[in-house]
């Protein structure tokens, strides 16, 4: 294995850093390993901010939120003893990967539940506001909300959503646009519901808290289409995404029939700390010590069986810390969320590229604890999540070439992901069509008993998920020339996604320069942690 | 909100039993009826006979269902059909209820919120499964019958004997018979020597399967459920 050459130049935490004759290989993810790859000359690779500093006292944060909350009454003020009151908890799928305990939604939560019982509201419910995600476990549950939480509540008290529950759920109201909102039953038969947020991407909070946490399929059918996704332009910048303003019609039907008091969390993007710190460095500022550590890691995650390295990388939790809470009325609290989340994460880079690289690690949002990261969610990450990783325009232009790192194995978890393996190995044969696929075959899986079954009683995603996975990437798909894999250990499962594989980057470089041409603009995007750009 | 999406007018799920629902099999049944003689001494010798029996069911079945058969159900010779129904409730109450699987029932109730009938087919006999179909609500009972005669059992089944690809033609004549679509219907079973009934419809769905079942599921991608996991 080659070594990260010494620095020589003198680049130090710049964002946008141009590669240069004497400049150090870029370390990429690619899934359960790393590529060590040497870039043209030329290639801009966007990083990170460095993380922001957390706040000193996570728990006076809080407090003082609650205390101070955005167009509305101080939480102890909305409360009176004897009233129903359920607690709406954000689940597993942010942050990526989990992060250490205490939990922010530990810390939030503690809180919330000591002043509840302190103004004499025991009839309290807390609900995993997991929309069509998978039922949380037990013991992902306990390790999310603390002991302390966890022994009160559960399980009569602390349960998952079921959006397929026809006695759970019930039908608030249609927005103007005649869009359907379904709602959990004993949320939406509260007093007052309080809705603990982790905020991680800026598509996440606001309105998308009740109004997809606790719906059912029927209201999810809205703005999970192919349609609303080609028309975000990105969903991760809220004020241009389509699905963000038909949540938004729907939260607002839910706010006027509930009061809902949001608590919003920002953490920073520490993902990795300790000994894995260096991931998080630009590769030219790397110490004798950084390039040992990744020389020694490299060697042992190729050493190791695939099962090893996942569970290695599962089981690194990472290190963010709080660094706004914000509490009250959706909306004022949600601006706050996204202004501080943009603060993080937004990095502004002048103009498009023709080619982006990016790697695809080991985990998404929908496979925390699964056995692997199936090729239906690489492409999530690739053509959805890190595509739609802009504002204003995007970092590809139309028509580029899109170059992603990852073995994207013929691996699917069958336990979290059955209604994948089936839409991927007998619908992506037939067609690609997102459209065609959501009038054909969404409601067939949706009402399929068995993964209904799945999804209600074991740890499944919902029949439907599969199809939302593949239209999250309909935008990018439309506007990408071609999609090249590097280092698919399989060529079938990139090829029924429309992709093209590579052996090396090299040769996925010169096969994307046949198209783009030999002056060809590359920019790599150095991910995790997540980094939204700011195309100028 | 009473959701009731019937999304699957011309649909049936067909379930399989032993192994599927419940966690016993038609042995324990047969040696339920062993123990419950009407003497002592005659009690204990048909337990056993049945203890005995067990390695030979083993190794018949292991070679042909059709075998087993033949050879399983000649112990049934000379009961008399009055005792076997009235047993079959108590066998019911005391021994196949509490194996019943804790997500059968709601298995058996997403099902038919969808719109599917629902079909029992088993290779275990009509009579000790009646009082479990009532229970579950089924629509339909397919199961072997044991020939009697004057009200006595001869010991042998009635053709046709319900198991491996006869579940399969008995599917296919049901569907004819009530204007079902196979395609777009489910079948569920635990075992292997179900794989024709999982063959012809156009979901199939492997329950707490055995080895086979489940790599031959994992190479079909059919979905593995299991049952046996309490929510």
């Amino acid at each position: 294995m080659r070594a990260i050459r010494p620095r020589t130049r003198p680049q130090s935490r710049e964002h946008v850093v141009t590669i240069d004759t004497d400049s150090a290989p870029r370390i990429l993810f690619s899934g359960e390993n790393f590529l060590l790859e040497d870039l043209p000359v030329g290639t801009r690779v966007i990083y990170p901010k460095r993380p922001l500093t957390g706040v000193a006292n996570p728990a006076a944060a809080i407090r003082y939120a609650l205390n101070h909350p955005e167009n509305m009454e101080p939480l102890h003020a909305l409360l009176r003893p004897g009233m129903k009151v359920t607690v709406a908890i954000d689940d597993i799928s942010m942050p990526l990967p989990v992060m250490r305990t205490p939990d922010v939604r530990q810390l939030v939560l503690e809180i919330v539940c000591e002043m509840l019982a302190d103004h004499g509201v025991d009839d309290v419910h807390l609900i995993i506001a997991l929309a069509l995600h998978r039922r949380m476990t037990d013991a992902e549950i306990k390790r999310m909300v603390g002991p302390k939480i966890w022994n009160e509540y559960w399980p009569e008290r602390l349960y998952n959503h079921d959006a397929c529950d026809p006695d759970g759920m019930i039908v608030v109201g249609k927005t103007r646009h005649g869009e359907l909102v379904e709602l959990n039953r004993r949320a939406a038969e509260s007093d007052l519901v309080i809705y603990v947020n982790l905020n991680f991407v800026p598509m996440n909070g606001g309105h998308k808290s009740m109004g997809v946490g606790l719906c059912g399929y029927e209201s999810l059918k809205a703005h999970h289409t192919p349609k609303a996704i080609v028309d975000s332009n990105s969903y991760m910048n809220p004020p241009d995404s389509a699905i963000g303003h038909s949540m938004n019609r729907q939260g607002k039907v839910i706010e006027q029939a509930i009061k809902v008091f949001h608590i919003e969390t920002v953490l920073n993007n520490r993902s990795f700390d300790g000994p894995l710190e260096f991931l998080m460095k630009n590769e030219d500022d790397f110490t004798e010590s950084d390039r040992l550590k990744f020389s020694a890691m490299k060697w042992a995650l190729d050493k190791l069986p695939f099962a090893a390295r996942r569970e290695i990388f599962m089981r690194t939790p990472a290190a963010y810390e709080l660094i706004a809470c914000y509490a009250g009325s959706c909306e004022p609290v949600h601006d706050k969320t996204v202004t501080k989340s943009f603060e993080q994460y937004a990095v502004e880079i002048e103009g498009q590229a023709d080619i982006l690289i990016t790697g695809i690690p080991y985990v998404s949002p929908y496979n925390v604890n699964s056995k692997a990261l199936n090729p239906l969610l690489v492409q999530v990450m690739a053509l959805g999540y890190y595509y739609h990783m802009y504002r204003r325009q995007p970092v590809l232009r139309d028509g580029g070439v899109l170059i992603i790192t990852h073995p994207c194995s013929d691996k699917f978890d069958p336990v979290h992901h059955p209604s994948y393996i089936e839409f991927f190995n007998r619908l992506l044969p037939e067609t690609r069509d997102a459209y065609v696929l959501e009038q054909k075959y969404q409601d067939e899986f949706a009402y399929n008993p068995s993964y209904v079954e799945m999804y209600r009683r074991g740890n499944a995603y919902h029949g439907a998920h599969p199809f939302y996975m593949w239209y999250w990437g309909q935008r990018g798909r439309e506007k990408v020339s071609r999609v090249i894999c590097v280092g698919a250990d399989n060529a079938t499962a990139p090829e029924l996604m429309g992709w093209e594989t590579a052996d090396s980057l090299a040769e996925a470089i010169a096969m994307a320069r046949t198209t783009m041409g030999r002056s060809a603009q590359i920019t790599m995007l150095h991910h995790p942690p997540i980094v939204i750009s700011d195309v100028m | 909100m009473r959701q009731s999406h019937h999304k699957y007018k011309n649909s049936a799920a067909f379930y399989d039993v032993d192994g599927t629902l419940i966690r016993i099999n038609i042995v324990h049944a047969f040696a339920y009826y062993a123990r419950r003689q009407p003497s002592l001494i005659e009690s204990a010798k048909r337990t056993l006979m049945t203890a005995a029996s067990v390695p030979v069911f083993w190794a018949a079945d292991k070679v042909s269902r059709k075998w087993f058969n033949e050879i399983f159900y000649r112990g049934y010779e000379g009961a008399s059909e009055d005792r076997l129904v009235m047993l079959a409730e108590e066998l019911f109450e005391d021994v196949i209820k509490p194996n019943i699987y804790p997500r059968t029932r709601d298995l058996i109730e997403e099902s038919r919120r969808a719109g599917c009938r629902q079909v029992i087919v088993s290779g275990a006999l009509d009579f000790t499964l009646r009082p479990l179909a009532k229970y579950l609500e089924v629509d339909e009972l397919i199961a072997n019958r044991l020939e009697f005669v004057d009200g006595y059992a001869t010991g042998k089944l009635r053709k046709p004997f319900i198991a491996g690809a006869t579940k399969a033609e008995i599917m296919r004549d049901y569907a004819r018979r009530h204007d079902l679509d196979l395609a777009a219907s489910w079948a569920y079973t635990d075992s292997f020597s179900d794989f024709p009934m999982l063959a012809v419809v156009g979901h199939p769905t492997a329950v707490n399967p055995d080895l086979r079942l489940r790599s031959i599921a994992r190479s079909y991608d059919w979905p593995v459920l299991d049952l046996d996991q309490a929510a």
